[in-house]
């Protein structure tokens, strides 16, 4: 048998390049990668109905939050606890909805031992038409809250229409629900 | 004043940088003599350069000097000096820092330790080492600078984080960087070589101990970091397939497939072109490790500070040294390509193998770990990827490596005969099956019985090797004492190494599948059995040590009646930091760890007790110190291999046993 | 018995899930945290609900063993809180057509490298190793053939 004396090429020419084109591509994935935050989750509940919720009292003279409250107009509900730092920073701007009555503003007190969401909001001030309180989260799960401040804004039908993950900034007021709540008004009934 | 001194010296290094970048490359294509021996002098003084600012910024953690943001955001006047110093390099910009230290001295290494290195070939791979320099300490001086000032200087730091205040965190990062960022010279000489247009066996012997090195620091970094989670982290986990975890796995595979193909290379001179790519890639996902860190587009405990423009210069980075690298590849690899000169069936055949299989391992994990990032781009949908994926896929790739590894060893270079190999391997596959079906049937574990199974194949493969090298039962047992003598090192790191990867492939496998738990409620006083063993909870106590107050429950462990070892488990709060942490007490033994924790106490005084037991848990770190340790064995071998070979004085019947090593 | 379980449950303060071992049995808690293992976190992005120390985590946890006491399977439990958090929520991603190629891509791979191997080493194989240089016993042999005068 004749050894071959010369060498031949393996494998065909361009498979060289597939590593550097392999990198590219990946590379374009990272780049845009960096435009975003991967820790933000959208929201599974927008367009689906409200589901059914079952709160307890802020206060045994108040009556607790229930899903007929949300039905026949707008209204936006604001998941938030005692505990929360960023609800106070929040707070001012939920007064300032509150005052507007542009929308019918309700609070879900989220994860507070019996008596702490009542003197938290007696200290800062209470924005909201009704309360009630979430002790177990399972409303909190239900919506698919991450944290709070969380707010759902909803229609008529008691539909979900929109989630707001962190506080409601006056931007977020002026330019996006604001806009979404009077065109969720001029719906048809 | 140190800290402008230390300022001073890094800018000072990336001017040494650009003319250690550029002069070299431009010399060596050149001709020009002058040139080159500039590369190797500029490395040595980058490097002192580096040190120097380095040192600098130890000396401002260590006297608190918090005019500094760094030392101001990460420190505190109350932290133990021993902390204080490793704080230097446990945030982003120290990090780096160091980073760019352990690039320097390894460029340092090769302008000192490379006389006898083509000059041309010195020279190029310095010029390749000095350009990532300049683009590591550009990116150091223009966006991560760890001299920026603080005004007003803050009379206190912010602390540190707990957590972190830990011996086997302080060396875990230096062990990492030695490791990947080794990795860097193997990826120099790689694209010196490309420039060049030739790669001979000096290539390869030159480059082999780089790489085995930059892969004993890495095996050990990985380890520390996963023993640092079991006995830190509350609940007994030790690998959790967190994007930043796998991103120091990949450069470990494709690390582990360079260092046996870099063998092959050096002894039969083949898989030239395949030993390229490999340095390149691996390199290239160290850099890819250091953009996943900083940049923030994957969620992970281990990330620093997140900063999408820090982003964006190191991806720039990374994408100009990978596809740099590799579209020279594409374009010279041609020139270095040789027909294959092995039969499928031979040694080269088995480390090829391996190598595939170590790739596909090291793919999947990438693919496991960016996915969710590819499907948000293109489709906006929101997965995640979490362990039962890395477990059904890889798990299945390394059982295959591991049998590669059993059978590989026995076969010839060049071309060998399946038939004859299995009859040697008769023995360890019978053994291996045995072992496997038992411990599947008894422990009701099909993976459980697989990874025995091919655990304990690889131990008596490899215990069939030596005895057919040392003809064991063919021979006087003095003979075989005397060719025992005569293996060179690397066979004893070979050895060492291998029976590590096995050890710890039982360990994995036995601690994933086979450990048990028990949950008890439990007041001072109650006792819970658990196996054979009952747990009393003796004592509960408020205790308060320098930074952190701690409730410390200390447990009667009786076994049978006889009294063992007190258990001791805490909760710590660290005021500072509004942290809390468990301590868990943990009892090591060789054949199983036992691991106490507990919950909060519920306000009754009781608390959620969980007494895990850990089969075999301390063989999955015991195995990865014996890989390192074969790999430092095998390293003290190398020194007296590079420039010329001397002569051993073996008699003839040695020669002929070794031959077919 | 039932409702006398999901009472208990109701009646403790939040907190870490093995306080209500006592009201649940044995095979239970350990059904409910294999599914719990396989829930992530979406607070602590990184740890699954039974690992991680977020109190949201602790009343996901408490959740699940309601549900599972109740008799619900672990299909019927994942897709509750997928329903509810999206496919973000499973540690192992769901076979669905974006999800193709990372459940298919390992045996790509190990195709892709059966062909390179094939495609590198097949073509005639007998040919290829007549190109290597000389193992060591060929070395040795050509050498005493030389040396005994070059007649073989």
């Amino acid at each position: 048998m004749t050894p071959q004396t010369q060498a031949h090429a393996v494998l065909p020419k361009w498979t060289a390049a597939i590593p550097a084109i392999l990198l590219l591509v990946i590379g374009g994935f990272f780049a845009w990668g960096l435009t975003r935050d991967p820790a933000e989750l959208p929201s599974t509940m927008i367009d689906r109905e409200m589901p059914d919720f079952a709160l307890t009292r802020l206060t045994p003279e108040r009556e607790a939050l229930t899903k007929q409250d949300l039905l026949g107009k707008v209204s936006l509900v604001n998941v938030f606890g005692s505990w929360c730092s960023s609800c106070i920073l929040e707070h001012p701007q939920l007064e300032a909805i509150a005052e507007s009555r542009e929308v019918a503003l309700y609070g879900v007190d989220w994860r507070d031992p019996p008596g702490a969401g009542a003197a938290w909001l007696a200290r800062y001030g209470d924005p909201y038409l009704k309360t009630g309180v979430d002790g177990d989260s399972r409303f909190a799960i239900d919506l698919g809250v991450t944290g709070a401040p969380e707010t759902f804004l909803v229609d008529r039908d008691g539909r979900i229409r929109f989630k707001q993950v962190g506080p409601i900034t006056p931007a977020l007021w002026a330019d996006t629900l604001l806009p979404l709540i009077r065109k969720l008004e001029a719906e048809p009934r | 004043m140190i800290s402008e001194l230390g300022l001073f010296a890094l800018i000072l290094a990336l001017i040494v940088s650009i003319a250690q970048g550029v002069a070299p490359l431009w010399g060596a294509a050149r001709g020009q003599t002058r040139l080159m021996r500039l590369g190797a002098s500029a490395a040595v003084v980058q490097f002192a350069l580096i040190a120097i600012a380095f040192m600098c910024l130890v000396w401002a953690f260590a006297t608190s000097d918090f005019s500094l943001k760094v030392v101001a955001a990460n420190s505190h006047t109350l932290k133990p000096l021993f902390y204080k110093i490793s704080a230097a390099w446990g945030q982003h910009e120290g990090s780096m820092l160091l980073w760019v230290l352990v690039l320097s001295g390894f460029g340092a290494a090769i302008a000192v330790f490379g006389n006898n290195l083509p000059a041309t070939l010195k020279a190029r791979a310095l010029g390749v080492q000095g350009l990532i320099g300049v683009a590591l300490l550009a990116f150091i001086l223009f966006t991560s600078n760890p001299f920026a000032r603080l005004f007003p200087v803050p009379a206190e730091g912010l602390g540190f984080n707990p957590l972190l205040q830990d011996p086997g965190l302080v060396v875990h990062p230096p062990m990492l960087y030695l490791g990947y960022v080794g990795l860097s010279v193997a990826y120099s000489f790689s694209v010196a070589a490309l420039i060049e247009g030739k790669v001979d066996a000096a290539w390869a012997r030159w480059v082999r101990p780089w790489v085995l090195a930059a892969w004993c620091f890495l095996t050990l970094g990985i380890m520390l970091g996963s023993f640092w989670a079991y006995y830190e982290l509350g609940w007994g986990g030790w690998w959790f397939w967190d994007p930043v975890e796998n991103a120091s796995f990949m450069p470990w595979l494709v690390a582990t497939a360079l260092l046996h193909c870099t063998l092959v290379v050096e002894r039969r001179h083949a898989l030239v072109n395949w030993t390229l790519l490999l340095s390149i890639l691996a390199f290239t996902l160290s850099l890819i490790g250091t953009f996943l860190v900083r940049s923030g587009i994957l969620t992970s405990v281990h990330a620093f500070a997140v900063d999408p423009a820090r982003g964006v210069f190191i991806l720039a980075m990374v994408l100009a040294a990978s596809v740099g690298a590799l579209t020279l590849y594409a374009l010279r690899a041609r020139r270095l390509q040789q027909p294959p000169t092995f039969a499928p069936v031979s040694r080269e055949g088995a480390i090829l193998a391996n190598n595939f299989l170590l790739l596909i391992a090291c793919a999947v994990v990438f693919l496991g770990t960016f996915y969710p990032l590819a499907i948000d781009a293109l489709s906006g949908d929101k997965i995640s990827v979490g362990p039962p994926y890395f477990n059904i896929t890889f798990g299945p790739i390394m059982l295959g490596v591991t049998a590669l590894m059993a059978f590989g060893p026995m076969l010839r270079w060049r071309s060998d005969a399946a038939r004859p190999v299995g009859g040697t391997m008769r023995a360890p596959l019978l053994i291996g099956l045995a072992g496997g079906l038992a411990a599947g049937v008894v422990g009701h574990s099909i993976a459980g019985g697989l990874g025995v199974g091919f655990g304990i194949l690889l131990v008596v493969a490899m215990a069939r090797w030596i005895q057919v090298r040392l003809r064991i039962g063919q021979v006087q047992p003095a003979q075989s004492l005397f060719l025992a003598r005569a293996f060179p090192r690397s066979t004893w790191g070979f050895l060492i190494a291998h029976f590590g990867f096995a050890v710890a492939v039982l360990g994995i496998t036995t601690m994933s599948v086979w450990e048990t738990e028990s949950l008890a409620s439990m007041q001072q006083g109650d006792s819970t059995s658990f196996g054979s063993r009952t747990f009393t909870l003796a004592q509960v106590q408020t205790v308060k040590v320098d930074n952190y107050d701690a409730q410390r429950l200390t447990f009667i462990v009786t076994r049978d009646g006889v009294p063992e070892d007190p258990m001791i488990t805490e909760r710590r709060y660290y005021p500072e930091r509004d942290m809390i942490t468990t301590e868990a007490g943990i009892r090591i033994g060789f054949l199983s760890n036992l691991h106490l924790t507990t919950g909060e106490d519920d306000g009754s005084g009781a608390f959620a007790i969980r007494i895990t037991h850990h089969p075999l848990a301390m063989w999955i770190w015991s195995g990865a110190v014996l890989m390192a340790l074969g790999g430092f064995v095998s390293l003290s071998d190398r020194r007296f291999r590079i420039g010329a070979p001397h002569k051993v004085r073996v008699p003839v019947a040695a020669a002929s046993a070794g031959a077919g090593a | 018995m039932k409702f006398i379980v999901i009472v208990l449950m109701f009646a403790g303060v939040p907190a870490v899930a093995q306080t209500q071992l006592s009201s649940i049995s044995a095979e239970v808690e350990q059904a409910a945290r294999e599914v719990g293992k396989s829930l992530r976190c979406v607070v602590c992005q990184n740890q699954s609900i039974e690992e991680s120390n977020a109190p949201l985590a602790a009343d996901m946890r408490r959740l699940v063993r309601e549900r599972m006491a109740t008799g619900e399977s672990r299909d019927q439990v994942l897709a509750y809180m997928t329903d509810r958090y999206g496919n973000f929520v499973r540690m192992q991603p769901p076979l669905q057509f974006d999800t193709m190629l990372l459940w298919f891509g390992p045996l790509i791979f190990l195709l892709a490298a059966a062909v390179g191997w094939v495609a590198y080493l097949r073509p005639g194989a007998k040919a290829n190793v007549s190109l290597a240089p000389l193992t060591e016993a060929e070395a040795a042999e050509l050498a005493r053939r030389l040396e005994s005068g070059g007649s073989a």
